[in-house]
This record gives structure tokens, sequence and C-alpha cells, in this order.
């Protein structure tokens, strides 16, 4: 009896090893490859290489363009995709009634969050470049990021509405409010922060995308910045992507594209780093309520 | 306007806000057969998808994505070889093995790593992990399917890890609890009660992290060495769908057959990603349904 005890946790004890070591290596698979970017990146980053245009045909300079173009597009996205996120969770969770309508509005949410990137850019380009003639241009391009978002705004907004204790709602219904009286005075103001969460993951996402700017916003050179929202523009991950496969120098460029890769990689870590910090102290908070 | 008026206004307003997602995607299909659908008017919707032959700048062209599909499939399969198993025992590790204390760090880095860039992992097999397999495996170009295999299989695992990890964890602990009562190890209990339980919720895992792999561009564009004909083998390059779209749209004269035929391409991977994505649902709501009703 005691023999195949031992056996059996022998059995259990190889078993987990190997589970462990599935989650080792892929931590280590990523340390490395942060390692090698950062590596070859930080030599590059200086003063100048954030704060300049680039010169030389793109083998000199800095990437502030770029970096602009980024935050134009990335902003202009998370400001429209949020009021839509937030009335379409306000709708799931205080208005429509348990059913066939939030069922499929669901399913809609979902299927959206797995339409391919690259798709999004095909339907940027045929509705708001093409048909709407806003042209190749940051407009374009963030009205398409903003379509990409939605999906994310959507799920967090509802999870921090739901999280809402149903206290709140029913003392303000019970001293006369109105339920949108409710909504707007009790609920919302509680979620803020839950919210706030999931427009800052929104950009997190959204600052990295690629595909769906290709053919809707972005353009690989362009001595000036952009002047208005429909001018086109640089933009980080593209930049990257343009000087590894289309630059002509790549002795002078390589080096720059991974130092647009830290800046990138770090402004996205940061955001998410932000968004979970914001989680977790939220989260506590209304555990202790 | 009284409450009650002023309440149904804003309900019915809501409600116009709350259907934009299912308008985006009428829209996006609207979009893409509008476009795409003069390519099938001009050489058949078979001879599309079968045809072996990409050569749209050609005089005459050919637009036959078979290739492209093939490389596509070949992609996605060879990172879910990599991607499920490391991720359903990193998932199972991380639920019922890791102490707390680890789990709280570990699970926000998972969520961190599938913020990366699709672009960074790109350029880390382009420039790192492509050298690295020529050298080794003795190949002209270390750009082919299976570098683009051992991305994508990377960039699934946040994915599958974290919402096979979800679904692990919303076991309820009373069935955990009653199988180690009864004298079970914990690796029996895993394998013989909350696995089994967990099925369709690891599923939905595995469906939504192929979806990502098969519609990832940034990435296979960059790895995958772009060579559009019918795969052989994971060590020669290939085209996937995604790449083929990203690379030739800038060259395409709107309007013209092989814009048009890249729109084509556009429907075939939106509706195999819908596929996934219905699939998932179907899993997920079964998962919901057993553990709930037990």
């Amino acid at each position: 009896m005691s023999r195949t005890v031992s056996k059996r946790h022998r059995k259990q004890k190889i078993a987990f090893t190997i589970l462990g070591l599935g989650l080792v290596l892929l931590l280590v698979f990523l340390l490395l490859m942060f390692y090698f970017i950062l590596s070859k990146g930080l030599k590059v980053i200086s003063w100048e290489f954030i704060t300049q245009k680039p010169r030389n045909g793109m083998t000199e300079g800095g990437i502030l363009p770029a970096i602009l173009g980024t935050l134009y597009l990335t902003l202009g996205a998370v400001l429209l995709a949020t009021p839509l996120g937030v009335l379409t969770a306000i709708y799931l969770t205080e208005y429509a009634k348990k059913g066939k309508i939030i069922r499929i509005i669901r399913i809609g949410v979902n299927n959206l969050a797995g339409v391919p990137s690259v798709v999004f850019g095909l339907f940027g380009l045929g509705i708001f470049v093409k048909y709407f003639g806003l042209g190749v241009s940051i407009f374009s391009g963030a009205l398409t990021l903003s379509i990409v978002i939605l999906p994310t705004i959507v799920r967090a907004s509802e999870e921090a509405i739901i999280s809402v204790p149903d206290e709140y709602r029913k003392a303000s219904l019970a001293l006369g409010a109105t339920r949108w009286q409710t909504v707007k005075n009790v609920v919302l103001p509680a979620a803020t922060p839950g919210i706030l969460t999931g427009c800052i993951l929104g950009i997190g996402r959204v600052a990295g995308e690629t595909a769906p700017i290709l053919f809707t916003a972005v353009t690989f050179f362009s001595m000036r910045l952009p002047n208005s929202i429909f001018d086109e523009t640089m933009a980080l991950p593209f930049h990257i992507y343009a000087l590894v496969s289309e630059g002509t120098f790549p002795a002078k460029q390589i080096p720059i594209a991974y130092g647009t890769a830290v800046v990138l990689l770090t402004m996205v870590l940061l955001i998410n780093l932000v968004a979970i910090t914001l989680r977790i102290r939220y989260g506590d908070k209304t555990k202790h309520q | 306007m009284n409450w009650r008026n002023k309440e149904k206004f804003i309900h019915g307003i809501l409600f116009i806000f709350a259907i934009s997602s299912i308008i985006f995607l009428t829209g996006i299909v609207i979009v893409l057969f509008k476009e795409g659908l003069p390519i099938f008017h001009r050489i058949g919707l078979l001879d599309f998808i079968l045809g072996k032959e990409w050569y749209p700048t050609y005089d005459p062209p050919d637009f036959g994505i078979y290739p492209l599909i093939m490389s596509s499939l070949l992609v996605t399969f060879g990172a879910m070889v990599i991607a499920v198993p490391v991720g359903i025992s990193s998932a199972i590790f991380i639920s019922y093995i890791l102490p707390a204390k680890y789990k709280n760090f570990v699970k926000p880095i998972i969520e961190m790593l599938a913020g990366v860039p699709s672009v960074i992992y790109g350029l880390f097999g382009m420039k790192v992990l492509g050298p690295f397999l020529a050298d080794k495996l003795n190949l002209p170009t270390g750009l082919i399917a299976l570098n683009a295999a051992i991305m994508l299989g990377i960039m699934a695992l946040p994915t599958i890890v974290s919402i096979a990890e979800d679904a692990l964890s919303s076991v309820p602990r009373s069935f955990r609890d009653a199988s180690l009562a009864l004298g079970g190890t914990m690796w029996e209990t895993i394998m013989k009660v909350n696995l089994p339980i967990a099925t369709s919720g690891v599923t939905t895992a595995v469906i939504l992290g192929m979806g990502r792999a098969i519609g990832e561009t940034m990435t296979v564009l960059m790895v995958a060495g772009g060579a559009s004909m019918v795969p052989k083998s994971f060590l020669l390059p290939v085209r996937p769908m995604t790449a083929t779209i990203a690379a030739e749209m800038g060259e395409a004269a709107i309007g013209s057959p092989h814009y048009h035929a890249l729109f084509g391409i556009g429907i075939i991977l939106f509706i195999i990603t819908l596929m996934f994505n219905i699939l998932a649902d179907v899993a997920s709501q079964s998962f919901k349904k057993k553990v709930s009703a037990r």
C-alpha cells in the first residue's frame, strides 16, 4: 500500500515538473526576446532620437514624427471608441432584458474582437479612405482603429459596471430617481476607475497595431509633422516594419528600427502596467466595501 | 417631456449605440463583398480558391489562392503544435500548483505579453530567430514556415493561457476537495476531475488562440518568407493570406483585378475566423452551462 502511494506521488512530482517546465520555457523565451531587443535598441536611444525628425533619407536623426503619429492615432481612436463602448456597456448591463437581444449583441462584440487586423485595414480602406473620401489620413486611421478597440472597451466597461454593488442602484431608485438618473449619478461615477482601466488597455493595444493603419493612415517617409487630421502620418509600429523590410541602407537603418522598437515596447508596457496596477488597486477597494 | 417618455427615449438611444458592433460587423461584410465580388465574377469562386498559381502582376495574371490558404493553415497548425501543450500545461500549473503569491505576479505578466505589438515579435523572428534557424538547420534563409509557426505559437500563448486558466479556476473547489478527500493525489484530481469538467472552456481557449494565429498579419509578413507556392515543408518560405494582403495592397491600383482579388482573400479570411469565433462561442456556452448546472 505505502509503495503504491509513494509511486503515485512520484508520478505527481514528475508531472508537475513537466508542467512547470512549460511555463518556464515560455517566460525564458520572452525574457530572451526582450533582452535582444533592448540590447540592440538601447544604444540608439538618446534625447535627440525621440525629439528630432529623421535626416538623410531615414539613416540618421530621430523618430519624432512617428512618435507623434502614433500618439494622434491612438488618442483619436480612444476618444472615438470610448463613448460608443461605454454606452453599449450601459445598455447591456442596465437596460436590456436578459435574452435574445443581449445574446446577439454579445455575439457581435465577440466576433468583432476576432476579426483579423488586416481585415479591419481592408474595411477602413474601402469605407473611410475610398467611400467617404477621407484619403490616407490620421482621421481614416483613427476611425479604423476605434473599431478595432471597441470590443476591449465594451468588455472592460461592462465588467466595471457589473461590479458596482446592487445596493447603490436600489438606494438611488428607492429615493425616487429614474433609471437614467441612477446610471448617470450613481453607477457611472462608481464604475469610472474600471472604465478608465479599459480605455488605457485599449490605448496599449492600439498603439502597437500596424495592419489596420497600413492602407489607411501611414507613410514611410515624411519630412514634416502632420498639420491636420487629414494628413498622412508616420507611426512607430509601421516605422519598424518599413525600416527592416523596405529600407535601402540596412546597416544604418536596422539600429534605428531596434531603437524604435524599444520606444514602442516601453510605451506599450508602461501603459499596460498602469492599467493593471489600477485594476489591482481598484479591485481591492471593491472587495473591502 | 415627462420622465417616462424621457426614459424610453434614452433606452432607444442606448439601443442604437449598443448595436454599433453589429453595424460595424455588417459594414465589414458589405465592404468586403462589394470590393471582393468582382474577382469571383471574373474567374469564378472555385478557380479562385483552388487555383494553384498566384501571380497577380503577370500578364495575364493568375489569381489562385490555394497556396496562400495552405500556407495559412500550415503555419497555424505548426503554431498550435507548440502553443497547445505549452499553453495548457502553463494554465494548469498556474491555476492549481503555483502558490497564490506567485500567481498574482505571473498572471499580469502573461496579460502584458498579450499587449506586446506584433511588429516586435516580427522583428525578433526576422533578425534573431531567422538567422539562428538558418544556421542550425543549414538553410539558405531562416524566413520560413517554421519560423512563422514558432513566433505565432508564442503569440497565441497569452490568449490560450489566460482563457484556459480562467476556465480551470472556475471549476468549483468542492469537486477538487471531494477527490482529494477520497485519497486522490492532486495530479490525479487534475487529470480525472478538473480537466474533464473544464474541457469545453479549454477548447474555447485553443480555438481563440487559433483564430489569433490565422489572422495575425505583421509577424507572418516579416518572418514567413513570402514565396507563393503550395507549401511542401516547414523549412520552406510560405506566403499566408494575411501577409499577401498586407504586402500587396500598397501596389495594387484601386479598382484593378488585383485589388479585388486581395479583398477576395479578405472574404475567405473573414469567413474562416468567423467560423472559429462561432465555434469558440458554442464551446464557451456549453462550459458555462456545465459549471453552473452542477
